[in-house]
């Protein structure tokens, strides 16, 4: 009843083409802006939005730029980390290059650097491919953090390599690092993020997206029908890093306060993975559903045995926490290879058809 | 080419410039390692004809369709290809100069939807920008349209408009081949290569699909090479005929010389030689 | 120019200079070769029967040897301890063909990559619970390896040798050789080979598929105990060490996914070269680190040129 489908036409291709042709879908996306920009800004805590609502935005986002690679075009990659360190080390050069650049300008400017760096190591997966291609992508992973350490001019001279808290403003106003407020440092994340979302449904619904899952599908079916896997694999490597650069510097400038080196080891790239895993390879929205489970699980980990009286120590939290997400990763794979974005479409399913059976 | 092209006037004449050569296969040589899959094949398709490539298992038929494709690079020989002489090109340059093909074990993108599939096919074709296709405004959205308007002409063609959002993993067989001969449509070939469109299909499903094949020869002008096993089929629907056995050629002309070629005959039926 | 030197020329003056440290490198090279071959050979023995690239090989080093050790502090004899950790292994091998091999029969490749990479974070929270964070020393010296080192007084120099590190090697080669004799000379080896070629095939003549992945995920745990055994002789045992079992990737990439001969001679290679490069031109010109990534990139390098790796078989795609 709810999602009564029937009844709505479409007399154009253009209609028929919208992103979201069933009025329901639209409104039930509205509903979730509405919360997004009003709601939590209104009602959540200092709390909320640093542990729950910020690193959701950010590894919402890196997810979303790996499943372009991955989930779309079908590159595996272990690489993910280290690309946002560079976006992140670049964004902080190029502040420190140029003090008056405005800091979302410098943002977006730091994704292109992921982006060219993201383009060279893509360059083997012109003639390597599948797990091959993975580890090549550890190649990436390993040498970049290596030389965040080590390249001295990248890091600042710092005695670590980490890059150092900083403070930006913008009209008079601090709106990233420890002296701006939570709630603007969460508008400029969610801002940015819902700008790349929406140019990246719009790639994936278009010309590009078919040919990058032509490459994933069956690439020798797809050169036969003149698709140019050279040209479809670079673009996948750069437009997926230039969204995981950008969600690099938001990981430190905004949702953190400078990072260490390896705080882009392959943990992180891991994390990312998982989420566009358990999300669902190929969706765009599932990232954001596989976001909120895996910053949600040590979240709840931590608040909820309180509720019962029991307090579980720190490290054992760690390791049920590592549990929980190994056994959600199988039980995705075994259940539902598509993720969260397919349970969602399947309740969908169910809720247009409801109060019928079938 | 028209897609649009008034259906009529060309059945009226449905080999129109039959005499011309589209595409001509010269000493064509193929080897995997020390196995000879073609030697010395000479052959050419007209402009406007449907050609039947036949033979017992083994042959080197769908080699030699890989060798037109670009897909397999003979070590010796040359095509020329509406004029155009090559001795080795790329897949997607194939592609580009109006080859189009359909697989013996259907080559779809499982991850798509039928429509997405066939509007892949359309791919070619697609030049707005990466600009423009990221705020999905302007040139891209027109294309998108405007492509969409043709791929639906197909649909409606090949009679596939309720399965146009189904992931083609889920189709029975039948329709996928089907899906498959629309993506091949949908980049406007001049010259279709069709690998045993029939196979696996039950007498209801081949007399539909040979109904599709006759109607692209006659309403779109395709050139139209296909392999098939069923002699009905072959015999049927083709203008030629050319007969590979152990990759050579041993026979080449019209259903009916080929059929009472004593050569054929002994191929299908195994003497020895 | 200095650096032009630094490259090209002092690393192979300092080579001829100091035999005896030059030695050593290849020594100390040879032994982590040897080490980064049998956790090789772990994944190969693994997706050769079943096509999974076993993530958790790593881990399964850590595991295994944590067992002992947990074993032998109850105050179990080392020995007994080993065959118990053996036992735990082939539990663990049991476990995981149940619950996550046989759901995911006949999904693609990457599916079941992903799926040891969740059998990995889960044998970590298991593992980190039940044994604890803390390094652990492993039991070398229980299980009867000497401990001392020679001290080679030669090349006008001194080149020093553990015991221990000796010991590895020769179980190494010992438990190639031992694998090597199983796959090709018994029964149940010919099964696994005859799956590894064709899954169907082999099935229609009866052999059971299950039991030949347990069979195989227990060897592959039998590996991962004596990796951990001859790492433990020089490392702590920690699940850090886990990430050990990224250099064997590289190992895997150059000698191929599925070739026995293939992972020891990239084992060696990597471990050699990696070594070489660390001490010769890493640490004089960059300060140092190498060996987290040079491993990746010699091997990156290679399959530029090479995509099957210096021995896989050329990869020809059908259509």
């Amino acid at each position: 009843m709810l999602y009564r489908i029937a009844g709505q036409y479409k007399t154009s291709y253009t209609a028929d083409q919208a992103l979201f042709p069933v009025r329901q879908d639209a409104i039930l996306l509205g509903i979730i802006l509405v919360i997004a920009y009003v709601v939590f800004p209104l009602t959540a805590s200092e709390y909320a939005f640093k542990a729950l609502l910020l690193p959701v935005l950010v590894y919402a986002l890196a997810a979303l730029g790996l499943n372009i690679l991955t989930g779309y075009a079908g590159q595996l990659s272990l690489g993910t980390g280290a690309f946002m360190g560079v976006g992140a080390y670049a964004c902080s050069k190029l502040t420190t290059i140029f003090p008056e650049m405005n800091f979302i300008v410098a943002v977006l400017l730091s994704g292109f650097f992921s982006a060219g760096i993201g383009v060279v190591f893509g360059i083997p997966s012109l003639r390597i491919k599948g797990f091959y291609l993975a580890i090549a992508t550890l190649a990436a992973q390993f040498f970049l953090v290596w030389l965040f350490e080590k390249w001295h001019w990248l890091n600042n001279y710092t005695s670590s390599g980490a890059i150092e808290t900083r403070n930006f403003s913008m009209f008079g106003y601090y709106i990233a690092g420890p002296l701006a407020p939570t709630v603007v440092k969460y508008y400029l994340a969610l801002v940015v993020v819902t700008l790349v979302t929406w140019l990246a449904l719009n790639l994936t619904r278009g010309n590009l997206g078919r040919i990058w899952k032509a490459t994933r599908d069956m690439d020798i079916a797809a050169e036969l029908i003149g698709i140019r896997l050279m040209w479809s694999k670079l673009y996948a490597f750069a437009v997926s890093s230039y969204i995981i650069g950008v969600a690099g510097a938001l990981f430190v400038f905004v949702a953190g306060d400078g990072a260490e080196p390896n705080a882009f080891d392959i943990p992180l790239s891991f994390t990312i993975l998982f989420i566009a895993i358990i999300g669902g390879l190929g969706s765009v929205m599932g990232n954001f559903l596989g976001a909120i489970l895996i910053v949600a699980i040590p979240a709840m980990l931590n608040d909820i045995p309180p509720l019962f009286n029991l307090t579980l120590e720190s490290d054992v939290q760690e390791y049920i926490n590592q549990i929980l997400v190994g056994a959600m990763i199988l039980f995705f794979l075994i259940i539902e290879p598509l993720g969260l974005a397919s349970f969602w479409g399947l309740i969908r399913e169910k809720l247009i058809i409801w109060p019928f059976p079938h | 080419m028209n897609i649009t092209a008034n259906p009529a006037e060309a059945a009226a004449d449905p080999h129109a410039g039959a005499g011309e050569v589209l595409l001509s296969v010269n000493d064509i040589s193929l080897s995997f390692g020390g196995v000879k899959a073609i030697s010395d094949v000479s052959f050419d398709i007209r402009k406007g004809e449907i050609r039947a490539i036949i033979g017992p298992n083994g042959a080197g038929k769908t080699s030699m369709l890989n060798v037109i494709n670009g897909f397999y690079h003979p070590q010796q020989g040359t095509i020329s290809f509406r004029g155009e002489v090559r001795s080795r090109m790329r897949p997607h340059e194939a592609a580009k100069q109006g080859i189009a093909r359909t697989f013996q074990n259907v080559a779809l993108f499982r991850g798509m939807s039928t429509l997405d599939n066939i509007m892949s096919g359309r791919s070619l074709k697609m030049k707005a920008n990466f600009f423009w296709q990221a705020i999905r405004f302007g040139p891209a959205l027109r294309e998108e349209i405007e492509h969409r308007r043709r791929v639906e002409e197909i649909i409606d063609f090949l009679e596939i408009q309720h399965i146009r959002r189904t992931p083609v993993g889920r189709l029975a067989y039948g329709l996928q081949k089907r899906v498959e001969l629309a993506r091949a449509l949908a980049m406007e070939p001049d010259l279709l290569l069709l690998d045993e469109p029939m196979a696996g299909m039950n007498l209801e499903e081949k007399e539909d699909m040979s109904r599709f094949i006759l109607d692209v020869s006659a309403q779109y002008g395709t050139t139209i090479a296909l392999i098939e096993h069923d002699m009905g089929v072959v015999m049927d629907l083709s203008d030629r005929v050319l007969v590979l056995d152990y990759g050579q050629k041993i026979a080449d002309g019209t259903p009916a010389e080929v059929q009472a070629n004593q050569a054929v005959i002994d191929a299908y039926l195994g003497v020895s030689h | 120019m200095d650096l032009l030197d630094k490259i090209f020329v002092a690393p192979f003056r300092d080579m001829v200079d100091l035999p005896d440290i030059l030695v050593q490198t290849l020594w100390e090279g040879f032994v982590a070769g040897i080490l980064y071959a049998l956790i090789a050979l772990g994944f190969v023995l693994i997706y050769r029967s079943s096509r999974i690239f076993n993530f958790a090989q790593g881990v399964m080093v850590v595991f295994a040897s944590l067992a002992m050790i947990w074993f032998n502090q109850k105050g179990i004899p080392a020995w007994i301890a080993l065959a118990l950790a053996l036992v735990v292994m082939l539990v663990m091998a049991i476990a995981i063909e149940r619950i996550v091999l046989r759901p995911l029969i006949g999904q693609p490749d990457i599916i079941l990559f992903m799926a040891t990479i969740g059998i990995t974070l889960v044998l970590i929270g298991i593992g980190e619970w039940w044994f604890g964070g803390e390094n652990q020393a492993m039991i070398t010296d229980k299980l009867g390896v000497p401990g001392e080192q020679w001290d080679l007084r030669i090349l006008g120099g001194r080149v020093s040798i553990r015991q221990q590190d000796v010991a590895a090697v020769i179980v190494a080669i010992l438990l190639v050789a031992g694998l090597l004799v199983f796959l090709n000379r018994s029964q149940m080896g010919r099964a696994i080979r005859a799956l590894s070629d064709d899954a169907q095939a082999a099935l229609s003549v009866g052999i059971s598929l299950h039991q030949i992945w347990v069979l195989v995920w227990f060897l592959a745990g039998v590996i991962a105990l004596v990796t951990g055994i001859a790492w433990g002789a020089r490392v702590d045992i920690t699940f850090n060490l886990q990430v050990i079992a990224y250099k064997a990737l590289p190992v895997l990439m150059l000698g191929g996914l599925d070739s026995i001969s293939g992972a020891i001679v990239g084992g060696l290679l990597i471990g050699i070269l990696e070594k070489l490069f660390e001490i010769y031109w890493a640490q004089p010109i960059m300060g140092g680190g190498s060996e987290t990534w040079f491993a990746f990139v010699l091997a990156l390098i290679v399959l530029l040129f090479r995509p099957q790796g210096l021995f896989g078989e050329k990869i020809i795609e059908r259509v």
